[in-house]
């Protein structure tokens, strides 16, 4: 239940957002969800519909969900690679979940296995985009 | 658009706490860990509820300090600290099976806005930080987000740790965090319970001797709390006034 955190944290920037930018009408926000840290999507839109009480001005916004793929660019050799071949145990994969960062610490470059490489792309979750009515 | 949520929650999760004491150093070796995890537990004892937050990612010791094993966070709506000790532990020792963490700044910047962002502490009465070594993205970040954080300053007796801690204190006041005070850690016996004057370096407002006797003491509490450098310690903390918070 620890997606229950970031579901918070998504609605309440979601409706901070839309009241700095005066918008009257919540009427959509798209969530990406980077593959490294492996969301449970079911529990997360779970944790958004409870959240929604405690949020009302996002009573009405439908959540879409996107998916990113996660990739990697190695610092030591350049290589650029995808997770998807990684070797990961379970436990590994669990912290990585929690915090995505752990992945220097438990992954390397498949071809130089350096844990120097940049996640560019698909880390945790964030907002990329909010639609409303002013 | 890319929009990172997680600060939002961030005042939210450490709000409970009511005051932030962050354990700061600029130069390694000084004790800043073995300060903070000590104060914390002397802070338990006194029946406060305390909370200690291993923020040296690249070089977390805390769970050594205090000989935390087998610990893990239960997870509830975020992650709840386990307690040891009497002491709410957060680290990410927990993540990192004691392997290196080998991050760049950014990434310790990102890594401790997600724990900051779900870890749940609830009340407390102090929670205390053990900061990233120096100033860096993360020590700043740490600074935007715990706006209610206070500075207890550890140094040494060389010049060298004085010289970097007297500008250091120069940016906390630029950047408006209060400085509890300075402790001198490492000082030569005769400096017990002094404030400075003859043959003491100004700049500290109380000194911890040298105490042969702690590194025998890491990892049990109970014997750390028993050395001169913990009994140095209370005191400082007492003419400090950080023992005259009431409990929650």
């Amino acid at each position: 239940m620890h997606e229950w955190a970031l579901a918070e944290s998504v609605i309440k920037s979601v409706v901070e957002h839309a009241s700095a930018e005066k918008l009257k009408k919540l009427k959509e926000a798209g969530v990406v969800f980077g593959e490294l840290q492996a969301i449970d999507g079911e529990i997360f839109s779970f944790a958004l519909e409870e959240l929604r009480r405690q949020f009302p001005a996002a009573k009405a916004c439908k959540f879409k969900i996107i998916k990113q793929p996660a990739a990697f660019r190695c610092k030591a050799c350049g290589h650029e690679f995808p997770l998807k071949g990684l070797r990961k145990t379970k436990d590994e994969a669990e912290f990585i979940h929690f915090v995505p960062e752990m992945a220097h610490t438990f992954l390397k470059c498949p071809a130089c296995k350096s844990p120097d490489f940049e996640i560019a792309a698909g880390r945790g979750v964030s907002v990329s985009y909010i639609k409303g009515e002013k | 658009m890319n929009l990172d949520p997680r600060p939002s929650v961030i005042e939210e999760r450490l709000k409970g706490a009511r005051r932030i004491i962050a354990v700061t150093g600029w130069k390694g070796g000084i004790g800043k860990s073995v300060t903070a995890c000590t104060l914390a537990l002397l802070l338990a004892k006194k029946g406060y509820k305390t909370g200690l937050f291993d923020l040296d990612f690249a070089g977390a010791s805390d769970h050594l300090i205090l000989g935390a094993r087998g610990l893990f966070p239960k997870e509830e709506k975020g992650l709840e600290p386990p307690v040891f000790e009497g002491v709410s532990f957060m680290s990410v020792a927990f993540f990192s099976e004691n392997r290196a963490v080998p991050l760049r700044g950014a990434n310790v910047s990102d890594a401790i806005i997600e724990l900051l962002a779900i870890t749940r502490w609830g009340a407390l009465d102090f929670l205390v930080l053990d900061m990233p070594p120096g100033i860096n993205d993360a020590a700043l970040d740490v600074m935007r987000f715990a706006r209610k954080a206070e500075v207890l300053a550890v140094t040494t007796p060389s010049v060298l740790a004085h010289d970097v801690l007297s500008r250091s204190i120069e940016l906390y006041k630029k950047l408006h965090v209060p400085v509890i005070g300075v402790v001198e850690n490492m000082s030569p016996p005769r400096a017990r319970g002094m404030r400075a004057g003859p043959g003491l370096k100004k700049g500290a407002d109380a000194y911890l001797r040298f105490d042969a006797g702690l590194e025998g003491a890491l990892g049990r509490p109970a014997a750390l709390l028993k050395t001169a450098f913990a009994s140095d310690l209370a005191m400082a903390a007492e003419r400090l006034d950080i023992f005259a918070a009431e409990i929650c």
